[in-house]
């Protein structure tokens, strides 16, 4: 039951976008950790939410 | 899911016989039931029924045959990974994604819309024109997407057809997109127009959404789910907080006001909604109605089960020989029309062909995704529908039914409606409107309303008699929320279009930070809808009567669009013997859009045809029949009336421009002469592990 509720919280977690800077750490450290620091919480939101409206994202 | 325990042939074969044979009787029982009532289980029932039909048999064939999905092969997320546009994340979560951004107002107002038609005809074109057109096309179009780099429809139009099918369907998106926000906006205008409650609970979504953003920029940095949560309990708190703004004998002034005056404050916002940043309004926002919608969503199917309601409509009334009061039009091909999304929506090739394809790990889930979402997409109009069709029809037609139709006094209107067959009385919808916490409920056009009334009903029957009013406006402001989510992004992604466009005249014009280029443009976008949301409002047959059979023809025309590049890459690939899966669908969708156009630009009925109805409108204005309020409006009215009828004809040709390119690329690619060569990336075998994104 618990493994199941654990489950659900990070599905949910990733649907809703709350672990998207977690996943971009594992992302970054294994594709650019040799090159600077990696962006902070604050600085990954920000370009985050730039990029992602700047396209067709919903629907009628 | 390739170890996926499979049944023994045997087993898998009667259960699948069980459910087609359920299926057919559940539709045949609600097809040939003619009585008093009909449960809505067998909606449901047949629904499911057809959807699982559909999505085990005919999305396995077009995933084997016509499009030969291969597992193998690795995909735009795997071969661009970014950690941001490209990412392989796991099936349900993309499904997640790919059906939060399908899923807008549309299914929840057309079938409302359709339905004055009863339920049956709505009903099959929901369920056949999504399992075998809508689902098809979003399976199509992101399959097409992903075997290219994740390119969008535009692209893959230039790539596959040429310079002209591009540019028609960059034009055609642009238009679209327009004519959408005005008819969104018009629907909420509607459900605000003179209720202090509505109006101050949709009011207060603004400073909540902003609250949420400056929590999720400054106080907590992307945390997402504590800002939507805090958000979500405020939304609550201003639904209650509307009704004591209403019982405030000063309050409520300030939230009381007529259609054009809510359609100039609409306007405004939407244009601060466009050019202030994202996080501030655009973002939270959005994340708000994601969780309302899919929240609402599932609450009233859980109800819907529970409760059973009686749907109260008949299958079909006396209004499919085109004199319906809601809009005008015979059933053919008016139903089609209507009801866009929820059975075929061209907007979703878009989708499918923007974030979703970046984020697929593994081919195959395309199905899953592209067909799947669809369809449960297509359940929601099914609801629409039910929600819609509990209402005793006289109170649905009197909700629905312009006050240029049925008179504008209480007594005209119910002498009106009752004299068609559906008995209601001025009593009857003075009690609704009370128990509603509304003035009136007569002529709420638009759809919104009535649905909020079959929520309510259904919510308050479901989890409790009392709080009729506060499910009611609830039910309001969980619509007007992502519609004006919709107006707020379609402004913003028509002004990035238009700036690309201008770009190409003048340079500067297409830097989208810069500033002169982001308020003009943005300008330009908000006056094109606000010019026909200000005018669907002082228009006397209601507005949505001329407005949403033009969003109908302009959706499914783009739906036409993205079935023409599939058509067209199917035959290039050498699959034309099975180019009839989207050829077949095309070929309906330009009847059904060619037909309504036709009608729109040529009926000599006054309340179908654009054009007869401005020349009725300028023979009364000549003769001096007209009252001198009537005959101020009446050349603006007759302005629009051609302006509609101009749009109609643009959609009319780009449709046949597209169809025309089609086969003439087509017939070359049979032939064996020069065209586009096709853009399919070449055979990266993928590397991924089978089970690693799925935990």
């Amino acid at each position: 039951m618990t493994e199941l509720l654990e489950r659900a919280w990070r599905m949910l977690r990733e649907l809703s976008g709350d672990d998207a800077y977690e996943r971009y750490l594992v992302h970054w450290r294994a594709r650019h950790a040799a090159d600077a620091p990696p962006p902070s919480r604050a600085e990954f939101f920000r370009a985050e939410q730039q990029r992602k409206w700047n396209g067709v994202k919903r629907c009628c | 899911m390739a170890n996926r325990k499979r049944l023994p042939a045997p087993i898998a074969f009667v259960s699948w016989a069980g459910v087609a044979i359920l299926g057919a009787s559940a539709l045949g029982g609600i097809a040939l039931h003619r009585g008093e009532s009909v449960n809505a289980m067998w909606f449901i029932l047949a629904a499911v029924c057809v959807y699982a039909l559909g999505y085990r048999f005919y999305s396995a064939f077009l995933a084997a045959k016509v499009l030969a999905l291969d597992p193998t092969r690795a995909t735009p997320a795997e071969r661009f990974t970014d950690g941001r546009d490209f990412v392989p994340t796991n099936r349900w979560i993309v499904f997640g994604h790919h059906f939060a951004a399908i899923a807008g107002p549309g299914p929840l107002i057309g079938p409302t819309l359709a339905a004055q038609f009863g339920y049956l005809p709505g009903t099959l074109w929901i369920l056949f024109g999504a399992v075998l057109g809508g689902c098809v096309q979003d399976f199509v179009a992101l399959f097409c997407s992903i075997r290219r780099d994740g390119r969008s429809l535009g692209q893959m139009a230039r790539d596959e057809l040429g310079a002209i099918g591009g540019a028609v369907a960059l034009i055609g998106v642009l238009a679209i997109m327009i004519i959408l926000i005005a008819v969104l906006g018009l629907v909420v205008v509607n459900a605000m127009r003179h209720s202090p409650w509505a109006t101050s609970t949709v009011a207060a979504t603004i400073p909540i959404a902003i609250m949420v953003g400056l929590f999720m920029r400054h106080l907590r940095p992307g945390r997402v789910l504590e800002g939507t949560a805090i958000g979500v309990v405020l939304l609550l708190l201003a639904v209650f907080g509307g009704s004591w703004v209403d019982a405030h004998p000063a309050l409520r002034g300030w939230f009381d006001y007529d259609g054009p005056a809510l359609a100039l404050l609409v306007i405004v916002y939407g244009f601060a909604a466009a050019v202030l940043p994202v996080w501030l309004l655009l973002a939270p926002r959005d994340y708000l109605s994601t969780f309302m919608k899919i929240g609402t969503i599932v609450a009233l199917a859980i109800a819907i089960v529970l409760l059973n309601p009686a749907v109260k409509m008949p299958a079909i009334t006396q209004f499919v020989d085109g004199t319906g009061p809601i809009f005008g039009g015979k059933v053919f091909p008016f139903v089609f029309i209507t009801i866009a999304c929820g059975a075929i929506s061209g907007f979703h090739a878009l989708i499918s062909s923007g974030t979703t394809p970046k984020l697929l790990a593994n081919e195959r889930d395309a199905r899953f995704i592209g067909y799947g979402a669809m369809a449960v997409e297509s359940f929601v109009a099914i609801m629409a529908m039910v929600a819609a069709c509990v209402l005793d029809p006289g109170v649905y037609f009197a909700i629905n039914s312009p006050a240029g139709v049925v008179g504008a006094q209480a007594a005209d209107a119910v002498a009106a409606i009752s004299a068609w067959g559906f008995p209601v009385t001025a009593a009857q919808m003075q009690d609704l409107a009370r128990e509603m916490g509304e003035a009136t409920l007569f002529a709420r056009t638009g759809g919104a309303p009535s649905l909020a009334v079959g929520m309510a009903s259904i919510f308050s029957r479901a989890f409790g008699d009392t709080l009729l009013a506060v499910w009611y406006h609830f039910a309001i402001m969980f619509e007007a929320l992502f519609i004006l989510t919709t107006v707020d992004a379609g402004t913003r992604v028509a002004r990035f279009m238009l700036q690309d466009m201008l770009g190409n005249a003048i340079p500067a014009m297409g830097r989208t930070s810069w500033y002169p280029s982001v308020l003009t443009c943005s300008a330009l976008v908000v006056a094109g809808w606000g010019y026909f949301l200000y005018f669907g409002t002082i228009d006397p047959l209601g507005g949505i009567n001329s407005l949403w059979p033009l969003f109908g023809i302009a959706n499914q025309m783009l739906a036409a669009i993205a079935l023409c590049v599939a058509t067209t890459i199917l035959v290039k690939s050498r699959k034309a013997r099975f180019a009839w899966a989207t050829a077949a669908p095309l070929a309906w969708l330009v009847v059904v859009t060619s037909s309504a156009a036709w009608e729109k630009l040529f009926s000599a009925d006054l309340r179908v045809g654009f054009l007869a109805h401005a020349d009725d409108l300028a023979a009364h204005l000549a003769s001096g029949a007209l009252g001198t309020a009537a005959a101020e409006q009446a050349p603006r009215l007759i302005f629009n009336d051609r302006l509609d009828a101009a749009l109609t004809l643009f959609f009319l040709l780009t449709v046949w421009v597209l169809v025309v390119e089609t086969a003439r690329v087509c017939h070359a690619a049979l032939a064996g002469k020069r065209v586009p060569p096709i853009t399919e990336t070449p055979h990266v075998p993928s590397r991924l592990v089978e089970d690693w994104v799925r935990d």
